[in-house]
């Protein structure tokens, strides 16, 4: 039985320096802005990891990069890599991210999370759960487990 | 009534709303709808509650009933008895609550406990003795009406590895089949000693589908059966001749016969067979699709899609159910909330 931290020393990056968005020159009110990919890392980089008291951006568990998305169709894939190959928090970072994009995103978008292939043992067990609706929202209506998910987000709607 | 010959579309009659969150299921009242009497349809949603609507006289269906204070958290599933007087929900609270239709109320007249955790899909057997629940917890259990339509489990199904997503009794005999997230499909018989067990798995190997099955319907006949998955596809299953339900026999397996492939690019949630032979079902992709057997001549049997409806609704579809009364009519359910009626007709001109 593993006892205090998963990863008790976790490898802290720096944050990318944020550049704020030039306003637009035409400001029409009713024109839908795409969604861009820095727009969906900007809903997640400050996700806060259940451990550590770092950010998912600060320990390179989601980057820019790691977002794939078309906002025609409206789909986007957030590839997340957990900071162990064991981490059995990988679950819990999933429904953060499913949890704060689902808050974030118009209702129209279709959202798939899956952990960067080969970096984690039960990474097809782990795929499948965070990805099956019915399994998440069962998970959602678990009091304890949605503040240790609201906690995660708390940072984000600052 | 007459199959229609030329193209076919699936036109909105009604959007129904009500529901303050997504709407998992529905079940169309099966002694309603004709002679007389009313359409009933009944739903149930993650807002806690069951909702029960009625078709009025003007053919648009009004919610006549909420049903609540029964579950503690999610309506899963819903199903009518074959005499519609009483009605099961399932919950994520890992009970299923009897309900009986009294005058125009519907009093909680049983709780069903032992699952230990989501209770994921009920149904009645075809003389309405019997009920199957199935669950997270892996195990489908079985419970037999006693008088004062009381509920005693008298059967818990191990054999599934993981999540049971939904169990079917056969429209005409007792038999029992279950869908899971293990990816397979299992036939549930009793050898006539009250002795329920696994008669046949349908896995990968055996033609069956590659990942999580979420629901099954049966045809009219009860030779054939159809499957859904989140491999995206659909899988028609075959059990030629009747199954038999003497002692002596055990029922014919099922073999595979067909799988649609390439028609939703996102997890099937739900598929109904009407009884005019048309396949519905509904998926992840917001869209709603038709599936009939080809009249031509082939090389054995050959489905083919009769049409797409695209955005179906604005968010997933979790249920396609259609009117066992009048099998043109078709409901679905979705996570936007909504239950809309569809009727399916010939486009003129």
């Amino acid at each position: 039985m593993v006892t205090g931290l998963i990863n008790a020393n976790p490898v802290v990056y720096e944050r990318k320096e944020r550049h704020l968005r030039s306003s637009p020159v035409v400001i029409d009110e009713y024109a839908v802005e795409p969604i861009d990919q820095l727009e969906i890392f900007e809903h997640v980089r400050d996700i806060k990891d259940p451990e550590h008291p770092y950010s998912l951006e600060e320990l390179k568990v989601v980057t820019e990069d790691s977002i794939e998305l078309d906002d025609q169709q409206s789909y986007v894939r957030v590839t997340f890599t957990p900071t162990v190959e064991h981490c059995s928090m990988a679950t819990v970072i999933g429904l953060c991210l499913r949890v704060k994009l689902m808050r974030s995103l118009p209702s129209r978008y279709k959202v798939d999370i899956r952990v960067a292939p080969g970096t984690h043992a039960t990474e097809a067990a782990v795929n499948k759960q965070l990805n099956d609706k019915e399994r998440v929202a069962a998970a959602l209506e678990n009091p304890r487990l949605l503040e240790m998910v609201d906690e995660c987000l708390a940072a984000t709607y600052i | 009534m007459e199959f229609p010959k030329g193209e076919l579309d699936l036109r909105e009659m009604q959007s129904l709303e009500g529901h303050n969150d997504r709407v998992w299921s529905l079940a169309w009242n099966p002694a309603s709808g004709a002679a007389g009497v009313p359409a009933m349809l009944a739903s149930c949603s993650g807002d806690k509650t069951a909702r029960i609507w009625k078709q009025g006289p003007s053919g648009s269906f009004d919610c006549m009933a909420v049903l609540e204070d029964a579950h503690t958290r999610t309506v899963r599933s819903c199903a009518w008895s074959p005499c519609g007087k009483l009605l099961a929900t399932t919950s994520f609270d890992a009970t299923t609550a009897i309900w009986e239709h009294i005058g125009s109320d519907f009093e909680c007249i049983s709780t069903l406990e032992g699952h230990e955790n989501e209770v994921k899909s009920v149904s009645w057997n075809a003389s309405g003795s019997l009920i199957a629940t199935c669950s997270r917890d892996k195990s489908v259990w079985i419970w037999e009406m006693q008088s004062g339509k009381e509920f005693e489990c008298v059967s818990v199904l191990q054999g599934h590895t993981q999540d049971v997503k939904m169990v079917q009794w056969h429209p005409l005999i007792d038999v029992l089949v279950s869908v899971s997230y293990d990816s397979t499909i299992k036939v549930w018989a009793e050898d006539g000693d009250d002795d329920w067990h696994c008669v046949q798995t349908i896995d990968e190997a055996c033609s069956g589908h590659s990942s999580t099955v979420w629901a099954l319907s049966f045809n009219e006949s009860g030779d054939r059966m159809v499957t859904c998955s989140d491999d995206l596809t659909l899988k028609i299953w075959d059990t030629s001749g009747t199954p038999s339900e003497s002692s002596d026999d055990v029922p014919r397996p099922w073999r595979h016969v067909y799988t649609l492939s390439g028609f939703h690019d996102r997890t099937i949630f739900s598929v109904n067979w009407s009884r005019e032979g048309v396949i519905a079902s509904g998926a992840a992709d917001d869209a709603i699709c038709l599936f009939v057997e080809s009249k031509e001549k082939m090389d054995g049997p050959f489905f083919s899609l009769v049409m797409k409806k695209e955005k179906a609704h604005a968010m997933d579809v979790n249920s396609v159910q259609w009117n066992p009364k009048n099998p043109r009519i078709l409901a679905s359910a979705s996570d936007d909330g909504t239950i809309k009626i569809w009727e399916l007709a010939e486009i003129s001109g």
